[in-house]
């Protein structure tokens, strides 16, 4: 069933007839999803673009997103004895001084799981110590932490809330006047999230937006949806990805987040702080709360969390990988210097495997 | 299919048992268990997307399907 979404043929009539329609403008197009940037980069779709329709990853990686502060707060969490559990991702994303990575050498209890569940497993394992899980990720996470949460988990269970929301940044993000012709809306935020939360962008800003799936001809035909509204002067949300993605989203994922979180304003790396993008626990929660459990000391706000020269740019969609000095000799996927060479999904990291980065 | 690695990709599977809230899935040959209680309808035979072990979407094929139609209309239209 897959297969069918990698037809070359239907590919060649879908590049044509962007060719067809972009004009000679430049043209911006963004997307916010770490497994777009692999679709578009491991298949060097950008190669096959008209020379004037550019597509910039956004901030769409959670993992290179979560700024160091939070870091640092579950390393503090594993040297006051807790145990630590996260995606493993996580593990080499740089904090101030230290990672869980270098925690871990140095005899912290870190543990990679797959889901959440797992970790309130541990918990119920090791009765006599802390467990906290790093919860991060956007609204494709996020009501997973939920849900483990509602289950009542053991006492010794936390969570060290780390996720984020996508709708809120790219309102920040259009706002900031980064001058963004259209966004390709993330696939799977979206079958959770539904179509609605993406149309007040669309009406504030005038942008066209098409929600999109993952394989080659998915992001080539939403790119060509983007254009052809372009064209028409229109700007609404439309479903491209309408085989997986119903309009309405996961109505039980939605309750979930509505039952145990509620937005804040947190930093994200590379960026500032962006109003309601982050997500905290709601206080009948707060004794699964590990920062209010543990009273671990605000960390000072003295950065944005970037770590290495040009990470604010990528996440930004300002910057292109080969620009910065440090890719591929200082800074590469078995020794990341910044987050966006630590996950597969970050655009550095996607840019040194596959190679064929045009921006 | 390393798991651990690949937190972002929700990977389509086939359910094969329902035992409850939970699901055994074929990922074209590799078994695995993921929770359904976030979805209401799911049957044997479905295709779901699954992230972090909780099975977050259904995949149509007839939507499938369909999908690719409506692109070979959507592209005759352009002009
Ligand atoms: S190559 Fe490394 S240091 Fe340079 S921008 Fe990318 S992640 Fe940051």
């Amino acid at each position: 069933m897959q297969n069918t979404f990698n037809d070359k043929s239907t590919a060649s009539r879908i590049i044509q007839k962007i060719k067809d329609i972009s004009g000679g403008r430049k043209i911006k197009l963004m997307h916010v999803c770490g497994t777009h940037e692999q679709t578009i980069t491991k298949n060097g779709l950008r190669a096959l673009l008209p020379r004037n329709v550019e597509v910039v990853p956004g901030p769409g990686c959670p993992v290179c997103i979560t700024p160091r502060t939070e870091i640092d707060k579950a390393i503090r969490l594993s040297r006051m004895g807790a145990i630590i559990t996260t995606y493993g991702d996580m593990l080499r994303v740089p904090g101030s001084t230290s990672s869980l990575a270098k925690e871990k050498a140095l005899g912290g209890d870190i543990r990679i799981i797959y889901s959440p569940f797992e970790a309130v497993g541990i918990a119920r394992r090791n009765p006599d110590k802390n467990v906290v899980f790093l919860g991060i990720g956007f609204e494709t996470t996020a009501p997973m932490t939920a849900q483990v949460l509602i289950k009542e988990p053991p006492e010794n269970f936390s969570v060290l809330c780390s996720h984020r929301v996508v709708p809120p940044a790219m309102d920040f993000l259009l706002n900031g006047g980064y001058k963004i012709d259209g966004f390709i809306d993330p696939g799977h935020v979206s079958t959770i999230i539904g179509v609605s939360p993406y149309i007040p962008l669309s009406e504030k800003y005038h942008i066209p937006q098409v929600i999109s799936g993952f394989e080659p001809l998915d992001v080539l035909m939403s790119i060509f949806m983007i254009l052809r509204q372009l064209g028409n002067n229109t700007a609404i949300v439309e479903n491209e990805y309408w085989r997986v993605v119903k309009p309405q989203g996961n109505p039980s994922a939605q309750q979930l987040m509505r039952d145990v979180f509620e937005p804040c304003s947190k930093e994200w790396r590379g960026l500032p702080v962006i109003p309601d993008a982050s997500l905290k626990l709601k206080n009948e929660f707060s004794g699964y709360d590990a920062e209010k459990r543990f009273d671990i000391e605000p960390v000072e706000n003295d950065s944005c969390g970037i770590d290495c020269p040009l990470c604010g740019n990528i996440l930004k969609g300002l910057s292109n990988p080969v620009d910065c000095e440090l890719f591929g000799k200082l800074c590469t996927p078995e020794n990341p210097v910044g987050a966006c060479m630590v996950s597969s999904e970050g655009t550095c990291n996607i840019a040194y495997r596959y190679g064929n980065l045009v921006l | 299919m390393n798991n651990y690695t690949f937190m972002c990709l929700a990977v389509p599977a086939r359910v094969t048992v329902i035992e409850g809230d939970e699901a055994v899935l074929d990922y074209g040959g590799v078994t695995r268990k993921a929770n359904i209680s976030m979805l209401s309808d799911v049957k044997v035979g479905d295709y779901v997307l699954v992230h972090v072990g909780y099975a977050i979407s259904k995949m149509d094929e007839e939507e499938a399907r369909e999908t690719l139609k409506l692109w070979d209309e959507m592209l005759k239209a352009a002009p």
